[in-house]
């Protein structure tokens, strides 16, 4: 009787949320190390479980990268189980024929997976362990990349949540941006707050440990990713205050994020608009040139990279798409919450999964375009659905804005290919 | 523990994943926690499956650990047969759901599903994926596989093709057409293909062809034991591998060898002059073991090349691959180990590798062409052409496939008699090959230290150290010079043949001299 009037809630923000749980098919968080070491040159990432973690690994990015790679898995035996040998014994012994071999490396993640959870390994505790045996050369953390605890993109905020609480302490008022990208995008992010006037800006991860960012209370940082919940918890500890803003993807989330810091750091609207005119200009227009093929079109999002809501946001407000579904494995609305507002209510927002009931809708709804993962693509191509594989959104410079028209066409290519290709007969 | 970076086989459960994606009509429900459900894309990318592998995942999560895991796993059991209706289901668990010990086979037993459910015990701290899809397949036929009346004309099932396999589509094609000349029929394909129902009409052959051992090794002796059906045991790959089959089919069957060899073209590509530079190549083989048996027949019989170097990855097989070894006086290399594997390669200096994709990288590496010739599979390995291993046709893919990495016979010449020509050197590779030359290994070390005028033996102690087998080893100027001068192909073969011809003389010092003595030593 009391019950509030049913008001349709104005944005994606306020709507209820489908839960769903059931099968995912998502990757597990040690997916993120195949960018992460990349990233880190001087860092090796040792993941402690089975051969299928070792598998995923090799599998995952679809290609073996074959410089030596600087991670490796420490593969539990049957020995190691049934405690024949005290795996704490053989994981040193491992790590120092590891280290011993590339002296190059000054930062050792040990990571953990399922297995090692389920059988309880300590890896903080040997991170301790190890970290006294080989300092002062080799610093040794740990962070959990499993399956039980994390899905792909929340790997990476893992393992920089565990680089926080021994980043040096700082006074000094400085910008931390947070999160791994390209060189090539993070270095126009730098170039474009710079020219602005704001400094000192430091990045997380740094790309070797001797320039890891300092951290405190007069820090303030941005994420540039929609996934690092817990590594911004981390930094809030340690003092520093982060900076809400939709993510840099797209002209409009690009301009939105920089002028959230600008703000904070009192640019005034006259530089930033000089700062940013040419740039933005440049991102309309190639958003323009590479969504033709988009507007008008209807998009459905498996949940996999926890990229899909500022992406579905830029895709509906900026590429003229509808979004049917935007799932993500999981909703953190201090992250997202500022996307949110900015899509209109009327897509399915939907949180976990359950796969076959998931794909039912998805055959219902018939949408232009569906973004999912590598497990499902070719399947759903093959009832007749053009689908975008999410990994590639995360392997591919697609932030700020002269990446903008880059991001438009991966999801224009699927459709573009759709309407080129005339396999039947001609009559 | 033991630290790995590349793999050569999966957990056992992606092996019984092969078996099931390659049925139709069969289910398995896999007791696994989120993130194991990547096996999935090695079908639908690799492979290019257009469905989905018939898998359903429990996918549980850490919160589900301290309630009821098994409860979440006879729910998605259920809800997997309610939804699929399939056949027959197989129930399992990962490396993970394994230390859960929640018993999956126990657990579907207490369900009620109306068609036959088959457990699986796969060790995933023991064993790899051939183990699991061998063993897959075994308990699948054993449940399901009884006593039948023979077929009343001559059948045979072939056994062992799956899913992710190496040219297996292609593969039962060809042997198709062996049996075909011979009139006999085929009773069942499988797993790839069949369905659960099939799998109980397995008993109306009168042979099975065992065409990967690998994989259905343990199936083919059951049935032997079980039902009376002999197997094959040559697996027909190459040309004497072929007529040895048919030999082997017709004496089990009791019908006539007849062939039909209008296709086989092999034999005749091989002994025509062209293929003389072929002559005493050296290669080095590794892979599974099936692949690497046949694969050095052919290479020292049907190719007439040299084998230097051989292995295999799987265990199960080793002592057939350390027989081989005697056979070709070689001490095989029987690991699962990557590094290991190249660390061989790199110190028996081949002139190619016939390997699998592992190898073909560390032939990039180190600048020797490699030529696939057994799983790990790579989603260049499904081409969309006709392209089989066994049989007639088979000889005649290999025959092309080996020789097309190698630079070609007047080539070769040409490449040594214009050495300078800036277009047209050794860097540049075999003109049949686009984009970039490969790297040679020698190449680097010895146009660092020219300048100085000398260059230490030592240098390659680190890939090689018993290769000088002294420290003091040094290659004069001139001779550095010369060795600059032969093919990249081979410069590391001259470059190793000399310093190991100076050691065994205690020479110290390699001159012009020393390399010509050793070119005279070693020529063949």
């Amino acid at each position: 009787m009391n019950r509030p009037a049913n008001i349709p809630a104005a944005t994606c923000r306020d709507v209820p949320v489908l839960k769903e749980r059931g099968q995912r098919e998502v990757f597990c968080g040690l997916t993120g190390i195949i960018w992460l070491h990349r990233k880190m040159q001087d860092a090796f990432f040792l993941v402690v479980g089975s051969r299928t973690c070792a598998h995923l690994l090799q599998s995952a990015a679809g290609v073996m990268i074959f410089a030596e790679p600087r991670f490796g898995t420490a593969i539990l035996e049957e020995t190691d189980l049934a405690g024949m040998a005290d795996a704490n014994d053989e994981l040193d012994r491992e790590v120092a024929r590891l280290l011993s071999r590339r002296p190059d490396i000054k930062q050792l993640f040990l990571v953990g997976s399922c297995p090692s959870e389920v059988i309880k390994l300590d890896l903080a505790r040997a991170a301790e362990r190890l970290t006294q045996i080989h300092a002062p050369h080799v610093r040794v953390l740990n962070y959990s990349g499993s399956g039980i605890e994390t899905t792909f993109t929340q790997g990476e905020d893992a393992c920089l949540a565990s680089m926080v609480p021994v980043l040096p302490r700082t006074e000094a008022r400085e910008l931390l941006l947070v999160g791994a990208l390209p060189d090539v995008v993070e270095d126009q992010a730098v170039g474009l707050l710079r020219k602005m006037g704001i400094g000192p800006i430091r990045v997380l991860p740094a790309p070797r440990s001797a320039d890891a960012p300092g951290v405190g209370p007069n820090t303030v940082f941005a994420c540039l990713q929609p996934f690092l919940g817990d590594t911004a918890a981390a930094l809030e500890r340690r003092g520093a205050r982060m900076i809400q803003a939709p993510f840099p993807f797209g002209e409009e989330g690009t301009t939105l994020w920089l002028k959230a810091i600008a703000d904070e750091f009192g640019v005034d609207d006259a530089t930033f608009e000089a700062v940013t005119a040419a740039p933005r200009a440049r991102a309309r227009t190639a958003i323009a040139n590479a969504s033709a093929h988009l507007r008008g079109k209807t998009i459905f999002f498996m949940p996999d990279s926890q990229l899909e809501i500022p992406l579905a946001r830029f895709l509906t407000r900026e590429c003229g798409m509808e979004a049917v579904e935007i799932g993500q494995p999981f909703i953190h609305k201090g992250l997202v919450g500022p996307d949110l507002d900015l899509i209109p209510a009327g897509p399915t927002i939907s949180e976990g999964q359950d796969v076959d009931k998931q794909l039912d809708r998805v055959r219902a709804a018939r949408p232009d375009l569906t973004v999912c993962g590598l497990g499902l693509a070719n399947p759903l191509e093959a009832e007749g659905l053009t689908t975008k594989w999410a990994i590639e959104l995360v392997f591919t410079p697609v932030h700020f804005y002269d990446q903008a028209g880059d991001l438009a066409g991966l999801f224009s290519r699927p459709l573009r290919r759709r309407d080129l290709l005339k396999l039947e007969a001609a009559e | 523990m033991k630290l790995t970076v590349w793999t050569y086989e999966g957990p056992p459960h992606v092996g019984a994943m092969r078996v099931a994606t390659a049925m139709k009509g069969l289910h398995y429900v896999l007791h696994a926690p989120q993130g194991d459900t990547y096996a999935d894309l090695l079908f639908t990318m690799i492979e290019r499956r257009n469905h989905r592998p018939p898998v359903t995942y429990t996918t549980f999560e850490g919160r589900d650990l301290g309630e009821d895991t098994a409860g979440i796993f006879k729910q998605t059991c259920q809800d997997a047969y309610d939804r699929f209706k399939p056949q027959a289901i197989i129930v399992g668990a990962s490396c993970t759901a394994e230390l859960i010990q929640d018993d999956p086979g126990g657990l579907a037993e207490t369900m009620d599903i109306p068609v036959p459910v088959v457990a699986l015990e796969l060790p995933s701290y023991q064993r790899k994926e051939n183990f699991g899809s061998d063993e897959t397949f075994y308990q699948l036929v054993k449940a399901l596989a009884g006593p039948v009346e023979k077929t009343p004309e001559i059948t045979a099932n072939l056994i062992g093709p799956l899913a992710l396999g190496f040219r297996h589509r292609d593969d039962i094609e060809e042997i198709k057409g062996l049996l075909y000349e011979m009139g006999i029929g085929i009773n069942v394909v499988a797993p790839f293909d069949a369905t659960p129902h099939d799998l109980t009409r397995l008993g109306a052959a009168h042979v099975n062809i065992l065409m990967y051992p690998e994989h259905a090794e343990t199936a083919a002796r059951h049935m032997e034991r079980a039902l009376g059906i002999p197997y094959t045991r040559t697996v027909p790959i190459g040309v004497g591998a072929t007529h040895d089959f048919v030999a082997e089919v017709a004496r089990l069957c009791g019908v006539e060898p007849k062939k039909d060899l209008s296709r086989l073209r092999q034999p005749w590509w091989s002994k025509s002059v062209d293929s003389t530079y072929l002559t005493g190549k050296r290669v080095f083989l590794f892979g599974d073991a099936t692949h690497v048996k046949t694969a050095a027949r052919i290479a020292r019989d049907e190719m007439g090349f040299e084998v230097v170097g051989l292995g295999c990855y799987n265990r199960e097989f080793a002592r057939d691959i350390r027989k081989l070894g005697q056979e070709f006086g070689l001490e095989p290399l029987i690991t699962d180990d990557y590094l290991e594997v190249e660390k061989a390669i790199e110190d028996a200096a081949p002139e190619m590798i016939l390997g699998t994709q592992m190898e073909r990288h560390i032939g990039k590496r180190l600048g020797i062409p490699c030529a696939v010739i057994s799983a790990p599979v790579h989603v260049q390995d499904f081409p969309a052409r006709y392209s089989p291993q066994m049989g007639w046709e088979g000889a005649n893919v290999i025959f092309d496939t080996w020789i097309h990495p190698l630079v070609m016979g007047l080539e070769e010449h040409l490449l040594a008699m214009f050495r300078e020509d800036f277009e047209f050197h050794d860097e540049a590779g075999a003109s049949h090959h686009g984009g970039h030359a490969p790297r040679s290994v020698a190449e680097a070390p010895v146009a660092e230290v020219a300048p100085e005028g000398r260059i230490s033996g030592k240098m390659k102690d680190e890939v090689a150290p018993e290769a000088t087998g002294s420290d003091v080893m040094v290659w004069l100027a001139d001779a550095e010079r010369e060795l600059k001068k032969i093919p990249f192909f081979v410069r590391g073969k001259a470059k190793r043949n000399t310093e190991k011809f100076a050691a065994e003389r205690g020479v110290t010092e390699i001159s012009v001299d020393t390399l010509y003595e050793a070119k005279a030593h070693y020529a063949r």
